[in-house]
């Protein structure tokens, strides 16, 4: 039979559902329309018109974090394209698998500084995992195959393909399966076997180790792997941001999050170890602190997909290059062989942290101003929600204080913007997630500074029915800088007021902005209306809902590292540094 | 800090040179010279970088480089192990009285002349940088009036190839 003849545009939308895409997070122009025509067919293909390209990325991102599956936005030239920019760059630094399409002027008009133009291709290298310019309609399905498997194999991350509107427009025969040509291309997912025999002896031989568990082991989908290996090891383990529900927060070895914002214990235990056992993390900044003081009498296993991870911040002296579910069953299985069912004694070293944990717990103190305590309002929405709920935080204060307050029992259960920190994830970011799993219960847990970055996708929302649960934190400011403010800059509030908040103006009314959005809209200002307006939120199905917590703007976050400072110097509240006995 | 010469063979897509040199940038890495141009196999083109750091940023610039989709392959070539070349175009000023010392630096170092007007000539040279450096030093009070180079190219010696065992 010879093969069917199709658009450029028809075989875009035909590769995509070949390739099992679900759904679409886009808004289209002029450079894109003819894609949107066949779309417009498409039975297998949901397609949801957002309000802003942006929002069409992070709800691509949501989704795809939610699901672990594939994110798709497409978008068209110029400012539509260069519109997805942020989430693109939010993608790469989470690793978050995307695929983002994009329109490009034809491509006898490529260079000419055309309509909406914009060299797109260009502008994402640095941020995208991959990138492709097509210009012929027959290279459609090789290369939308190609961007999927390199968005979803080895370290995930985000791959734009930019389509020019004459390669949309030609037709070409369809041939599928395509050949996926990438000489370049080998993710290594299987370690090397002497190296996990060297892990396992170190890890054996260490009287302080500590399970540094990175975001990578919610990509790599190892959350069993990981309960195994704390079972085998019985060591202290800390989750980082992106990692919050890979090991359950109920889990007795859990320390919670270490970093700027983490617990005394998960800080402390890093910084005392003698053996970080590094699983699919980074350190990070955000973690590490001054790097040259971090953990400095710690050998370090070093697991991640990717090999550039490895040696870039801090040595490792048994480093794996794999993928860490398949590395941690190999690992587990040596283990299992070298201590036949006798776990290390770690007592001592136990003594010493749940020392710490008993001293430094988690806390926050109820605001003197008598304003809402955000800290509480937070952790009843996670008490309520329970652990099959998603939640997805904004970036600043209510984002530290979701990951502190919300006890995490699955992965994929928190959603936030890690390594690029940016305002205005959560409302799109709860938007793809509630798309991705409609039966889950979804909180976008926004501040007021960042739900006015997104909000808009709120429209989005209430005509395709997603009803999302927004609690907007509202301190009336730009809080985490506020903070810093402070802290830092003499109490110098430069630009942080944002008027929506208690004793100020209120603009914007968020409950009229929910009423002009077709919301639900609940105002909170009193700790004993925070449960009726959680529950009234979790019953409320058939529209978003936001929620207007009016909160105290002088809540801090706590424990903190100052930045740049080493982690020894953590403090769990103001000018309050814990006391060592110097027993460890 | 080591001088560094790196041999990467890449796919010859478009902006697969931006894609290099954009990483250099984007990581704070500095190059010191970059020739690119095909290789011995069709579709495939040949990068020399030549950089000077430490150790452990060569090892993540390499990490970083071999995260390109169309980086293929990237080998160190160690001087004592591979040849290494430059390739200079020079305009020198001369007249009647300085042409003939400026032909014996030319024959001294083994270039060669290749366009000839009154008060000018081009001369090519071929060679390591120290000698192309030297005959640079020499010509100087001749007067330079233009310089091009090409950027160190190099290659291993023996008679192994880079592009032995990639599947093309």
């Amino acid at each position: 039979m010879p093969n069917e003849v199709l658009t450029g545009a028809q075989a875009i939308v035909r590769s995509l559902e070949l390739l099992g895409v679900d759904t679409i997070f886009g808004l289209p122009g002029g450079a894109i329309l003819p894609t949107y025509d066949p779309l417009m067919d498409s039975k297998k293909i949901r397609h949801i018109l957002v309000r802003h390209e942006q929002g069409a990325g992070h709800a691509a991102e949501g989704y795809a974090s939610a699901s672990g599956k594939l994110g798709v936005c497409i978008a068209t030239s110029g400012p539509g394209a260069t519109n997805l920019v942020t989430a693109i760059a939010d993608a790469h630094m989470d690793s978050v698998p995307m695929l983002a399409i994009t329109g490009q002027v034809p491509s006898t008009h490529i260079g000419t500084d055309a309509f909406q133009e914009a060299d797109i291709v260009g502008i994402t290298m640095p941020i995208t995992k991959h990138s492709f310019l097509v210009t012929r309609a027959e290279d459609i399905p090789g290369v939308i195959a190609s961007a999927v498997q390199i968005a979803t194999t080895g370290r995930p991350g985000p791959v734009l393909v930019d389509v020019a509107k004459d390669a949309q427009n030609q037709k070409a025969e369809f041939i599928w399966p395509p050949q996926i040509d990438l000489p370049g291309y080998k993710p290594t997912t299987k370690a090397h076997g002497k190296q996990i025999a060297a892990a396992a002896d170190l890890i054996l031989s260490s009287k302080k180790p500590v399970l540094y568990i990175g975001g990578g082991s919610i990509r790599a989908g190892a959350h069993k792997e990981l309960l195994k290996i704390a079972a085998l090891t019985g060591a202290p383990a800390v989750t980082t941001l992106m990692a919050r529900g890979a090991l359950p927060d109920t889990h007795p070895q859990n320390l919670g999050m270490p970093g700027m914002h983490g617990t005394v214990p998960a800080v402390t235990a890093l910084q005392k170890s003698d053996l970080l056992i590094t699983l699919g993390a980074r350190f990070d900044d955000r973690v590490t602190g001054d790097a040259k003081s971090f953990a400095t009498g710690a050998k370090v296993i070093h697991i991640d997909i990717d090999p550039a991870e490895i040696g870039k911040i801090r040595h490792a002296d048994v480093p794996i290059v794999g993928d860490l579910k398949e590395v941690l069953q190999e690992l587990n299985a040596e283990l299992e062989k070298k201590t036949k069912g006798k776990k290390p004694d770690l007592s001592q070293w136990w003594e010493f942290v749940d020392g710490l944990k008993n001293r430094y717990p988690l806390g926050y103190d109820w605001p003197d101003d008598g304003m809402l305590s955000p800290q509480y309002v937070i952790e009843r929405i996670g008490e309520l929600s329970g652990p099959e709920a998603i939640f997805a935080a904004g970036v600043g204060q209510h984002q530290m204080w979701s990951a502190q307050f919300i006890k995490y029992e699955r992965p994929n259960s928190w959603l936030n913007s890690g390594g690029a920190g940016t305002m205005g994830y959560s409302v799109p970011a709860a938007m793809g997630a509630k798309v991705a799993q409609p039966e889950r219960l979804v909180w976008a847990i926004d501040g007021d500074g960042c739900f006015q970055m997104t909000n808009q996708e709120l429209a989005t929302c209430t005509i395709n029915n997603i009803p999302i649960k927004v609690a907007v934190i509202n301190n009336s400011s730009l809080g985490m800088v506020r903070q810093w403010q402070s802290l830092f800059y003499n109490g110098r509030y430069s630009n942080t007021d944002l008027h929506t908040g208690q004793d100020s103006i209120m603009i914007p009314d968020f409950l009229k902005l929910a009423d002009a959005y077709g919301c639900l809209g609940i105002r909170v200002t009193k700790k004993e209306e925070v449960d009726a307006a959680i529950k009234l939120a979790m019953e409320t199905n058939d529209k978003p809902v936001v929620i207007d917590f009016v909160v105290g703007k002088d809540a801090m976050v706590w424990p903190m590292v100052p930045a740049g400072l080493s982690n020894d110097d953590v403090q769990f509240a103001k000018d309050a540094a814990p006391v060592w006995d110097g027993d460890e | 800090m080591t001088r560094h010469v790196l041999s990467l063979l890449v796919e010859d897509k478009p902006g697969l040179l931006t894609r290099v040199a954009g990483l250099f940038a984007r990581r704070a890495f500095n190059i010191e010279s970059l020739a690119v141009g095909e290789s011995e196999v069709p579709g495939l083109s040949r990068i020399t970088v030549v950089v000077t750091v430490e150790g452990l940023a060569l090892e993540q610039m390499t990490k970083q480089l071999n995260k390109l989709i169309n980086v293929i392959k990237i080998v160190e070539l160690e001087p004592d192990s591979a040849v290494q070349r430059d390739h200079l175009l020079i305009k020198v000023k001369t007249d009647a009285a300085t042409r003939s010392q400026v032909l014996e630096a030319v024959n001294l170092f083994r270039a060669r002349v290749i366009d000839v007007v009154a008060d000018a000539l081009i001369i090519e040279i071929t060679g390591d940088g120290a000698k192309c450096q030297a005959f640079i030093k020499v010509l100087e009070p001749f007067g330079i009036r233009e310089l091009v180079q090409s950027g160190v190219l190099a290659m291993g010696r023996g008679s192994k190839s880079i592009s032995e065992k990639i599947s093309k």
